[in-house]
């Protein structure tokens, strides 16, 4: 199958050119900065109570794996603005796409080849951030691989997007238009907040429609909700705060967003002149 | 049945012109020389007849098969202009990979890889990585990409650019052993010495246009009457002897010793030696004279720069 001989040079791409070594590196120093925070934590003689612990150390997960959104995010973008833009542009796409599998492949080969990276990642970083609550807390953290999904997803909405405007623009062009939708969709989810906590229904409406034009910030916000901690009312107004939590239905728009903007892409890439 | 078949195919960039009304045919075993300056739609062409760009009209059929077709580029090969691909590759791995996507197993992509390694003179360099290349490595590298699973129909976008002449020279003889094997060649080039040099036939290409197409005949290029301009350099040349050579020849010029014949075929050669010998000339130079590809080029497309 020669989609998956693209899938799998797009990976030893990212092997070769050390975005893998760097990624790893920089993951170690994450976990074990976060390991040397929660370590050092309720020491000393102020310790809290143990039901406030315990809500700390569910904001701490958050606050963790909401590090690791926003840097999967990051590398979605970052790792495959170059790929095809980059490709079009040095001409290096021509002798591939003179080769006998048609342009979807490899265009999707491509697509399968960072998702699977991105995968690895938010797995690896999401498994390290639990382990360390483990072992520090003895905290069990809950829907941890659910809201893994649901990073890995918001990170893929990104991929895909900065796939498709590589179809047609440079790669800086690419990356500012997927790292300012992302943007747009962080800032639209805060006004929803705001919005749901200030019981103003106009605001509400104004996030909701920033994340109908990009759900990535969605799917982080539903991952938070699921690994809030079970106490109500806890730390509502954070970043990962869940004043107002995208349903179940947010998550199939966004699937739905997902299929439609790869199949653009897949259609785009298709149809142009190379 | 011809490996490329086009029917007046078109390309507007915009409102921009760039091919206007392409038909040709190119049989099996052919080296077929496009030739043009710069920015004649030479690479436009190609694109074209490659499904890399989407004609704004007409029709083709390549191998057989309408433009597009994904599954007939099995049996094509392509070496575009300046060849570039991933640096982080190795020489050897990049060949390997091309020989995957072109459908070959992976034993047998191996085994061609380091064959053509070998034969275009990067067997040492099979470790090193695309990043280190000079331009003239990269384009044997392309060659070598482009052949590597024994295409019936090849591209070449101007295979020598940024070759020393032992490369051109290379290139030379790999289009020969292509012919050899069956293989058709379209050549894409501005270097009139490498059109004249390895092709069967060339089309002039002018701002989009085919102006002429004219096969060569050993590096020569035939004229398109057939007949044949000759220079004679002979002692005791009559006006009946001069007279006699209508059946085969036109006089375009008589000034004492010195002939100037258009001699309408080239099979007729001989006889006319043997008629102006046999009438008591005694022939110092009998030259047949083609039109240099250079003169023809001159004339067709013209002298001014390409844009």
């Amino acid at each position: 199958m020669k989609l998956l001989l693209i899938a799998a040079i797009t990976l030893r791409e990212a092997a070769r050119r050390k975005v893998l070594l760097a990624a790893a590196l920089l993951s170690v120093g994450y976990l074990a900065l976060f390991a040397l925070g929660v370590a050092t934590q309720f020491r000393g003689p102020h310790a809290p109570a143990a039901l406030i612990r315990q809500e700390i150390t569910a904001s701490l997960l958050q606050l963790a794996l909401y590090g690791v959104s926003f840097l999967a995010a990051l590398l979605a973008i970052v790792s495959s603005l170059e790929t095809i833009a980059g490709e079009i542009g040095s001409g290096a796409i021509q002798a591939l796409a003179t080769k006998p599998l048609p342009r979807w492949q490899l265009l999707l080969g491509k697509w399968l080849g960072f998702a699977a990276l991105l995968a690895g990642y938010v797995a690896v970083m999401t498994a390290g951030v639990t382990i360390v609550l483990w072992l520090g807390r003895g905290y069990a953290a809950p829907h941890v691989a659910a809201a893994a999904a649901l990073i890995w997803s918001e990170a893929l909405v990104l991929l895909t997007l900065t796939l498709w405007f590589a179809t047609f623009s440079s790669p800086l062009a690419s990356g500012v238009a997927a790292l300012g939708l992302y943007g747009l969709a962080f800032i639209g989810g805060w006004v929803e907040q705001i919005g749901a906590l200030t019981g103003h229904p106009g605001a509400v409406r104004v996030g909701i429609v920033a994340s109908l034009i990009c759900p990535s910030e969605e799917l982080w916000r539903r991952a938070s909700y699921l690994l809030r901690s079970p106490l109500p009312g806890a730390s509502r107004f954070t970043p990962f705060g869940v004043a107002s939590a995208p349903s179940g239905a947010m998550v199939v728009y966004a699937a739905v967003y997902l299929a439609a903007i790869l199949a653009l892409a897949l259609r785009h890439f298709s149809c142009r002149d190379l | 049945m011809a490996v490329i078949c086009a029917e007046g195919l078109y390309k507007f960039f915009g409102p921009k012109l760039a091919v206007a009304n392409l038909t040709l045919e190119i049989a099996p075993g052919e080296i077929f020389g496009f030739l043009g300056p710069n920015g004649a739609g030479k690479s436009t062409s190609v694109k074209m007849l490659l499904g890399l760009a989407r004609p704004s009209g007409g029709r083709a059929t390549v191998l057989g098969r309408p433009l597009g077709d994904v599954a007939c580029r099995a049996r094509i090969g392509f070496l575009p202009e300046h060849f570039r691909f991933y640096e982080w590759l190795t020489a050897a791995e990049l060949l390997r990979f091309h020989g995957r996507l072109a459908g070959l197993d992976r034993r047998t992509a191996r085994q061609r890889a380091e064959h053509w390694l070998g034969r275009v003179g990067l067997a040492a360099q099979a470790g090193q990585r695309l990043g280190q290349f000079s331009k003239g490595m990269r384009q044997r590298l392309g060659l070598a990409q482009a052949l590597l699973h024994d295409p019936e129909l090849v591209f070449l976008d101007e295979p020598t650019s940024g070759l020393d002449p032992g490369g051109r020279w290379l290139v030379r003889e790999i289009l020969r052993e292509q012919r050899a094997r069956g293989a058709a060649v379209f050549l894409n080039s501005h270097l009139l010495g490498e059109v004249e040099s390895t092709c069967d036939r060339v089309a002039f290409l002018r701002a989009g246009e085919i102006r002429a197409v004219r096969p060569l005949v050993h590096g020569a290029l035939a004229s398109a009457q057939g007949s044949v301009p000759v220079e004679v350099r002979a002692g005791g040349l009559r006006p009946e002897l001069i007279a006699g050579l209508s059946p085969w020849a036109e006089v375009l010029l008589w000034e004492g010793d010195h002939l100037r014949l258009e001699v309408r075929r080239e099979a007729d050669l001989p006889a006319v030696a043997q008629y102006l010998v046999a009438g008591g000339a005694a022939i110092f130079a009998f030259t047949p004279r083609r039109a240099t590809l250079e003169e023809a080029f001159a004339a067709i497309v013209g002298r001014e720069a390409g844009l």
